[in-house]
């Protein structure tokens, strides 16, 4: 007798895998990498690399001392690593760089269950962990092209949030990225090309990006500030696309990612606008990631053929 | 509202071959369960001769279909088999004769009236032949208060490689239009319509000619996604109504009969001969020549593999789509009133599942509206009243949650699973 294989159904499954959903963020992020390699020199993407091999090698070690399932070749950690690299200032020492990449993994994803668990956001929290640990050195901007003037280190300068009106640079410099601010933050040109690449494979939702977006600019009109500067300054783009846009971290339906993101805008505005802080970005996102769940259990979709009443009941 | 669905490959590679008639096998084992319903009981014995078309199992039981012989030849056995349901059920193994002769009492039915209509599709055998299977007499015989007034033709076909109600629109597209034109007369329903998706032109052309001077019938094109041939669906996507949670389709004023269980019943009016015959697709991708077969009820898989025309040794055998359908492990098994199709696949990989990443692609594919992710924690958490809250039995185990998983988790198994867990504490707590 000739005995066949079973399995459940369904039989034929799609292509895609998380790795490659990975894989396609890391290509999304490329292009930033390069832009922010250009503006602010090697040592960015030494930055950048280096916080990857970190995030990599914690969620390998982790996973080995607590003898878990090795989950490295899903390439989240990748992932964090580039976002934590792209996210951090060019001068910042390498030692603490890899502070951050270990709270990243370890603290916020390993500890709460690896891939698909943590509630907040790895790269975001790694980055407000370094914010509130090396407040001066997190804050320390360079240059664009500071590598070019020979024999000078790293300037220290203000972004552009935190700038006079008369010393801000022109809309076409903030497009390009040519201003003062995190590695991967500033060019916008880049960081637009990789959120189309990724709504373009519908790996993200568009809603989030644009809910966030708009968000701060109907707010920032309606408190008279400069829309076009202020959704280009700071880590807006860069969040609303590759932060706010996490799987595990933010709502499941689009009419929850559509709340989430609004209250992103909301709270970034505010803090913007009335907090201590110059940016807000990544404090909107965490706050909002820890309503998360709240949010998914009133924006569940509505069952076909479910009346309200009996769903009361 | 639109209704969530999946893009699907179509892999149609059968759809412009002609149907061809299997070669006769040499016996034929006929289960006496062909659906979901109460098993039959034979009314043969082992050493009696069988002709085509003789009745050779009936019950009692209002869900339920008799059960006639496919072949002419000698009962060498009664039986058990595992049906497709996992449960075990008598089966009449047939040793077929050369000479194949119908049944004496084979004839047209005599039709007057409503309820001899339904008795005719009640001995016909008929159950639904796009794959659930439900006996097509108990679907006609609503009452007549019940608000039914819309006939739905399924032919949306949304699986891949499945082409047999395509064929039955190419090939027998005219019994298809006269049968509608019956069921509509005799059961005074006000109108029909046939639901096509729109990657099968050639069938939606046809029909509307076909069905050009009938005021009362229309063919529906819809669009090439999965699940559009489900129930619940294609009411939603043809007439605009909603079959509400836990009801049957005449709650909407519907009945859904397949397009080619249509074509059966007209040919059971003008012949008189049972349903012991019908077209399956044999394909898959170790197929060098796909086919659409004509083959009797009962004929085991062992007998269409070796009519197929294939590259390599199969390690995968599926019954009906590569979405709902069956793996089976028995190249015994024999092919029941409800297969569409038989397809091959070799080398399977066993694909490892991964920690589930939130990325929503299961919430977006569901027709049903439900949110697969919840409801896979409520199952691993056992929580059967966050099932039901989070209504399970909605699913219909359509696959596509799992199908777009990028973490390969089985997550539409799951929900079966979770569908029983439900049942059984509710029984539990029945029983204090």
């Amino acid at each position: 007798m000739n005995n066949f294989l079973i399995e459940p159904s369904p039989h034929i499954k799609s292509s895609i895998t998380t790795q490659k959903v990975m894989l396609h963020v890391i290509i999304a992020l490329f292009p930033a990498v390069v832009a922010g390699t250009i503006i602010f020199g090697l040592r960015a993407l030494l930055l950048v690399v280096l916080c990857a091999t970190f995030c990599v090698l914690a969620e390998y070690i982790f996973n080995l001392i607590t003898k878990r399932k090795q989950t490295v070749s899903d390439l989240s950690a990748v992932v964090t690593g580039i976002l934590l690299g792209l996210n951090l200032p060019v001068s910042l020492p390498i030692y603490m760089a890899a502070i951050g990449s270990v709270a990243a993994i370890v603290v916020v994803k390993q500890f709460f269950g690896g891939i698909g668990q943590n509630f907040a956001n790895p790269a975001i929290t790694g980055r407000i962990i370094l914010m509130l640990s090396f407040a001066s050195y997190m804050t320390t901007w360079s240059e664009p092209f500071w590598y070019m003037n020979s024999g000078v280190d790293a300037v220290a300068t203000a972004t552009p949030l935190a700038m006079a009106e008369s010393e801000l640079p022109s809309y076409l410099d903030m497009f390009l990225g040519l201003r003062a601010g995190c590695i991967g933050e500033t060019c916008i040109a880049a960081l637009l090309l990789g959120g189309i690449y990724l709504i373009s494979l519908k790996l993200i939702n568009p809603v989030t990006p644009v809910a966030f977006i708009g968000t701060v600019a109907i707010c920032t009109a309606l408190a008279g500030g400069d829309v076009l500067m202020e959704i280009m300054s700071g880590g807006l783009v860069i969040g609303a696309f590759f932060m706010a846009t996490d799987y595990a971290t933010t709502p499941l339906t689009t009419k929850g990612k559509l709340i989430f993101a609004i209250g992103c805008g909301l709270i970034t505005f505010l803090i913007r606008e009335f907090g201590t802080y110059p940016e807000g970005v990544s404090y909107s996102i965490l706050v909002m990631n820890i309503v998360t769940p709240q949010i998914d259990k009133f924006t569940m979709n509505k069952p076909f053929g479910v009346k309200k009443e009996a769903k009361q009941k | 509202m639109k209704l969530r669905t999946v893009k699907l490959p179509h892999f149609n590679n059968a759809a412009e071959i002609a149907s061809t008639e299997i070669r006769l096998p040499e016996k034929v084992i006929i289960s006496m369960s062909q659906h979901g319903g109460v098993p039959c009981t034979p009314l043969v014995n082992v050493g009696d001769t069988v002709k085509t078309g003789q009745l050779i199992g009936i019950s009692d039981a209002v869900i339920s279909a008799p059960v006639h012989s496919s072949v002419t030849g000698k009962v060498t056995e009664i039986t058990e088999i595992i049906n497709v349901f996992g449960k075990r059920n008598k089966a009449v193994v047939i040793e077929t004769d050369l000479r194949q002769t119908l049944h004496e009492d084979i004839k047209p039915p005599v039709i007057d009236t409503r309820e001899d209509f339904i008795k005719a599709v009640k001995d016909s055998g008929s159950v639904g032949l796009g794959g659930a299977g439900f006996p097509t007499y108990v679907k006609l015989n609503c009452p007549e208060d019940s608000g039914v007034d819309t006939l739905v033709v399924n032919g949306a076909e949304c699986e891949p490689y499945i082409t047999s109600d395509y064929r039955a629109f190419m090939e027998d597209g005219e019994k298809i239009a006269a049968g509608i034109r019956i069921i509509l007369e005799k059961l005074g329903l006000k109108r029909a319509v046939i639901g096509i998706e729109a990657d099968k032109p050639q069938a939606i052309k046809k029909m509307r000619s076909l069905t050009e001077k009938d005021d009362n019938i229309s063919v529906a094109s819809l669009k090439s996604l999965y699940p559009q041939g489900a129930e619940k669906v294609l009411i939603y996507n043809t007439t605009g109504r909603v079959v509400e949670a836990g009801k049957l389709p005449m709650a909407a004023g519907c009945i859904v009969i397949n397009c080619s269980t249509v074509a059966f019943i007209y040919d059971y009016i003008k012949t008189g001969i049972p349903l012991i015959k019908r077209r399956i697709t044999v394909d898959g991708p170790i197929v060098n020549k796909p086919a659409n077969l004509i083959v009797p009820v009962g004929i085991r898989i062992k007998d269409i593999l070796e009519a197929a025309n294939v590259r390599k040794q199969p390690d995968r055998v599926l019954m009906g789509g590569p979405m709902m359908g069956t793996c089976i492990y028995d190249e015994n098994t024999p092919v029941s009133k409800t297969n569409n199709a038989v397809l091959l696949f070799a080398d399977t990989k066993p694909s490892a599942t991964t920690a589930c990443i939130r990325c929503g692609r299961c919430v977006n594919a569901c027709s049903m509206g439900l949110m697969p992710t919840e409801l896979e924690h409520a199952y691993d958490a056992k929580d059967s009243e966050l099932l039901e809250k989070l209504n399970i039995n909605l699913c219909m185990n359509c696959g596509a949650c799992t199908f777009v998983c990028p973490a390969k988790r089985n997550i539409s198994e799951k929900n079966q699973l979770a569908k029983l867990f439900v049942r059984q504490s509710k029984e539990a707590k029945l029983k204090g």
